[in-house]
Formats: structure tokens, sequence, C-alpha cells
């Protein structure tokens, strides 16, 4: 059997989190793995998928009535396409929560969400209640529709492939439903979900004025800034920052956790990263029971001096 | 307009799971239930719409056990107007619960199905999605703003990266994000009131619904657990710590 990778793309790129699912595609022993770029002017991310290593054929369809790629638009191709395989994966990104699930009820599949790990080609391990458990799931359906927690899986390297690009036409617009606009938050630093650091604001910041603090310590560590619910339903900084459950889950090198308490929603986003370090001026704050460095002291004074200090060091 | 909200009943939010000891599940006996937070959501924008004089009625649908019935008669304390129980045990997966949703569509024809973004047990974010293909109706997921327009609703979505404003075609199922809007608390006369407000009980049988298991359970488990931490003493000694012992800056 075949697997077929939906992956995302700027156009011109693929994302971090279709590289990671192209990477899960490897462990699963199919014979082939097909990369499909949906999307309008995307020939330079086929050509990009092309050169992933392991991947054998790219199909693009390059549509109008895929630009912005709604849901409703992409999923009669990915229907169609889908028959053909053993299984079909994508990154658990909001593109692919909201289109995977649509596809599959056509299908009459039950698919498996937000997968960390690929147990057997039909047994994946999820987790469950934000995080606080981890659940061993095998499906039994003929085609195994999966959703990719990009954070779990490596990125695949972005040279040395060389496979085909076959072009599939379009589908038409369903005319259920049509772009008006959107609003990215603008940032120089490195995406949330990707860096290699991340530092953190929560309630204790006090007011988004104060995230400055912080984001003159990420330009000195080349770190992206993120914020806990509270922060964002403050409205100190714009909810894609958030990070936890309900938002994005990072699993950076380090994790520098600022005026956070550590609620388990929060947890569920960022406990897998590889050190976490917590500033609290409570000492009883949860969040200290996760960080193998932890710092009893208030933020106000303590981040100023750790942008001297990193100065020190570097 | 008449407006359909699922809601599930899960373990409250805010009380920690413990998994059975035999790893086959978690442990749900004698735990404190709630509405899942995304439905009180999707419960409350359902219920400002009428308000505002853009829907007629609003009810209610929980799947799962007999014991859903208190998650249906909070919402109807909420100000819903009726409530459907449809009881199913083991409770359904996504597409079993959006078959069942289906049938329950084709029986009330409503023109607005609000769900919850993902339910906090499975967090399976796939149940509104699935029944709206299955409808072939329109989709806005992660929404955090609606207006009500005459053939259409005009919805923000909060996506990776912000914001993305989409048309949909009514009808439509939308499913709400946690910004949507702040849930309100049942007054005590609502709560007495909603004891009188009528719930229709069915089985998938009789919404002629097979709802089977496509996913076996193999194994729960507690997540790893990291390893206790140290405090340090001061700014400097975090960095030391961070440059030398850790090697991450």
């Amino acid at each position: 059997m075949s697997v077929l990778v939906i992956t995302e793309h700027d156009n011109a790129a693929l994302t971090t989190g279709a590289l990671s699912t192209l990477t899960s595609a490897r462990q699963l022993g199919d014979d082939e793995i097909h990369a499909l770029v949906v999307g309008h002017g995307c020939k330079d991310a086929a050509d990009a998928a092309a050169k992933v290593p392991g991947v054998t054929k790219v199909l693009l369809a390059d549509a109008p009535e895929y630009d912005h790629r709604i849901a409703e638009n992409v999923t009669p191709l990915l229907v169609d396409l889908a028959k053909n395989y053993g299984h079909v994966l994508c990154a658990a990104s909001t593109f692919g929560k909201n289109v995977m699930p649509r596809v599959a009820a056509l299908l009459d599949v039950q698919p498996v969400a937000d997968i960390v790990a690929v147990v057997a080609p039909d047994t994946f391990r999820r987790p469950i209640y934000a995080g606080n458990a981890f659940a061993t799931v095998k499906t039994g359906d003929p085609i195994k529709i999966v959703t990719i927690r990009p954070t779990a899986f490596e990125d695949a390297e972005a040279e040395g492939g060389n496979a085909s690009v076959e072009t599939l036409s379009g589908t038409g617009d369903q005319g259920l439903s049509s772009f008006v606009g959107q609003e990215l938050t603008q940032s120089d630093r490195p995406e949330l979900a990707s860096a290699k650091i991340v530092i953190s604001g929560g309630r204790g910041l006090g007011s988004g004025d104060n995230f400055q603090l912080l984001e003159r310590v990420a330009d000195k560590l080349g770190a992206a800034v993120g914020a806990s619910r509270a922060a964002v339903d403050a409205g100190f900084v714009p909810n894609d920052y958030q990070v936890g459950q309900t938002g994005k889950v990072v699993a950076p090198d380090l994790y520098v956790a600022v005026g956070i308490s550590g609620a388990i929603q929060h947890l569920a986003g960022m406990k897998d990263s590889k050190v976490i370090a917590a500033i609290n001026k409570d000492e009883e704050a949860p969040i200290f029971q996760v960080a193998d460095y932890g710092l009893v002291a208030d933020l106000f004074e303590a981040v100023p001096e750790l942008e001297k200090e990193i100065d020190r060091v570097k | 307009m008449k407006i359909l909200c699922p809601v599930k009943r899960v373990l409250d939010p805010y009380v920690k799971v413990r998994v059975k000891q035999d790893n086959s599940d978690v442990d749900l006996a004698n735990a404190k239930m709630a509405m899942n937070p995304f439905c009180e959501i999707a419960v409350e924008q359902a219920i400002r719409l009428k308000e505002q004089g853009h829907a007629s009625e609003v009810v209610l649908v929980a799947v799962g056990p007999q014991q859903s019935q208190e998650t249906l008669r909070t919402g109807l304390a909420m100000g819903a107007d009726r409530g459907i129980l449809v009881k199913a045990e083991p409770a359904p997966e996504p597409l079993g619960v959006a078959k069942i949703l289906k049938a329950i569509c084709d029986k009330e024809s409503p023109d607005l199905v609000f769900a919850g973004k993902q339910a906090v047990d499975g967090d399976n974010n796939q149940t509104g999605q699935m029944l709206s293909a299955l409808l072939g109706w329109a989709q806005g997921t992660f929404v955090s703003k609606v207006e009500v327009h005459d053939d259409h609703f005009l919805v923000t979505r909060e996506i990776d990266g912000g914001l993305e404003q989409l048309k949909i075609g009514r009808p439509a199922v939308l499913t709400a994000d946690l910004r949507l809007c702040e849930p309100r608390y049942a007054s005590l006369p609502n709560i007495m009131k909603a004891k009188k407000k009528p719930i229709d009980n069915y089985t998938p049988e009789d919404l002629g619904v097979e709802v089977g298991h496509r996913l076996t359970l193999q194994k729960v488990e507690e997540p790893p657990a990291r390893q206790a931490g140290i405090k340090v003493d001061s700014v400097g000694e975090l960095v030391d710590k961070l440059h030398d012992e850790a090697k991450v800056i």
C-alpha cells in the first residue's frame, strides 16, 4: 500500500509541520509516499516537496478554488484521492484539524487525531485529557486517516530526493463558503511551534507593554515569544501566542516560563520541552513541579537582569 | 432560525485525571463530571443569538449515558429551550456521534448547529467537521466571532498565525473556540425552571443509526514523569546552569 501525505506550505516551501509529517510517513513501512500539494500558485512548493528524501511522487493540485485551502473546496479532491491509499496523513495544524475529519466522514472512517508515535501501521499513541494520559489505539478502518503532532516527530530533510510531479485538475468551487480576509500576526522572531527556544509570559506580566521585557530577552536568544491563556484572555498578546491544550503545542530545547503559574491546560502545551526554566514569585506555583530550573523572584527585577546575564555568557 | 447545540458530559476539566492501575482506561468512577467547556461556549453564543432576535429556538442534544441528562439540564438552565438525549453506552466515537447528530438534524431541520471545537476528554476535534460533511453543509471551525446575515454567517476563525474571516453559507455547522464568548452562570430560578423544560429521549436504534467502534483502546498510560528540578538562588546562577549544565543557551 501507499501513503498520501497532505502537505502544508506557504506556496514556496513546505511548513515544518509538513516535514515532520513526512517523517512519520516513513515509519509506516508503506511502499510509496506521495505528497499532495494543494493550493493556488503553489508550483514552487511542489518542487520543494519533490526534493524531500523518501517522497516517491508529488501530486500538485493548483487551482483558484484551492486558494486559502477552504475545507469545503479541498474535501472532494481529498476524498477522491484517499480511496487509493492505505494511509492518509496530515499535520494536526488548524488546517489538518479542519479538513481531515470532513474527509474521513465522507469515507466513513474514524480518524486518529494528533498522534505522537507510530506503534504499528494500524496502531498509534496519542495524548488525551490535555496530555495528562496517553492512549494507544488500533484502528480497524481500511483507510487510516491520521493527524500528526508536529513536535513529536523530527523534520524530514528538505533536500536529497528527486520525485516526479504529477498535476491534478481542480474539483471546482463547491459554493458553500468563501474567503473574506485574514489578519496575520507580524513577527520577525522564529515561529512559535518550531522555535528552539521559547520564552513565555503569563498573567504575572501585568500588561501587554511588559511583554517588551520578554521580547528583548527573546531577541538576544533568537527565541519565540509565547503566552499563557491568562495573558491572552487579558488582552496582553494575540491569541496565536497561546501555548497550551487550546493553543499551540511546543517542544523546544529550552522553555522559559515567566509569571506563569502552570495550570494543567498550559502544561499540556509545553511539558515535552527538553529543559524548562521558570521564574515566578510564588514558590508554591505548580510550574516549579515540572521546571528543571526554578527561580523564585519578582519577574520585573529578574527579567532585565536575565537580559544582562545572557550577554555575559554569550 | 433554529439552533441545535450538541453538548457533552466530560470529566470536570479542573479535576486531575487518574489512569486505572491495569492501564485499561482512565478511571472515571466517582469523578466529578461537567459540561465540556467548549460546549458551554457554544450554548452561550446560541442563547445570545436568540436574545439578539436572530434565533427562535435553541435545542440541545447530548449523546451518551443516562447521566448526560444533567448536562442537558445545565444548558437548559443557561437559557436553552429544550433537550434531546440520545442514550448510547459506551459513548460513541466522533464518527458515531456525527451520524447520530445527522439523524437528529434530519428530524429537527436546524438552520445552524453550534458545537464546541473539541471535547477535553478525547481531545479529538472532529465531530463538528464530520457532521458538516455528512449533512453536506458549510463549516466554520475555531470560531471566535460570528455575525448572522440573511443567507450566510460571517465568521472569524482562529488559525495558526492569526485570524481568518470566512463567509459561511447557510445552513452551517460552526464550532466554538475559547474566545468566542464568556458562558453565563445559571441563576437559581433558572435552574428550577429548567427542570420543567422538556427532554426527548432516543436511542441510536430509534434513529436508525448503527454505532460501531472503529478504534480499539489498547492501553492508557500516565505521561512520563519529568525528573524533579532544582531551585536556583539568582538570575546569574540560572543563566550559568542553562549555559554550562543544560547547554541550551
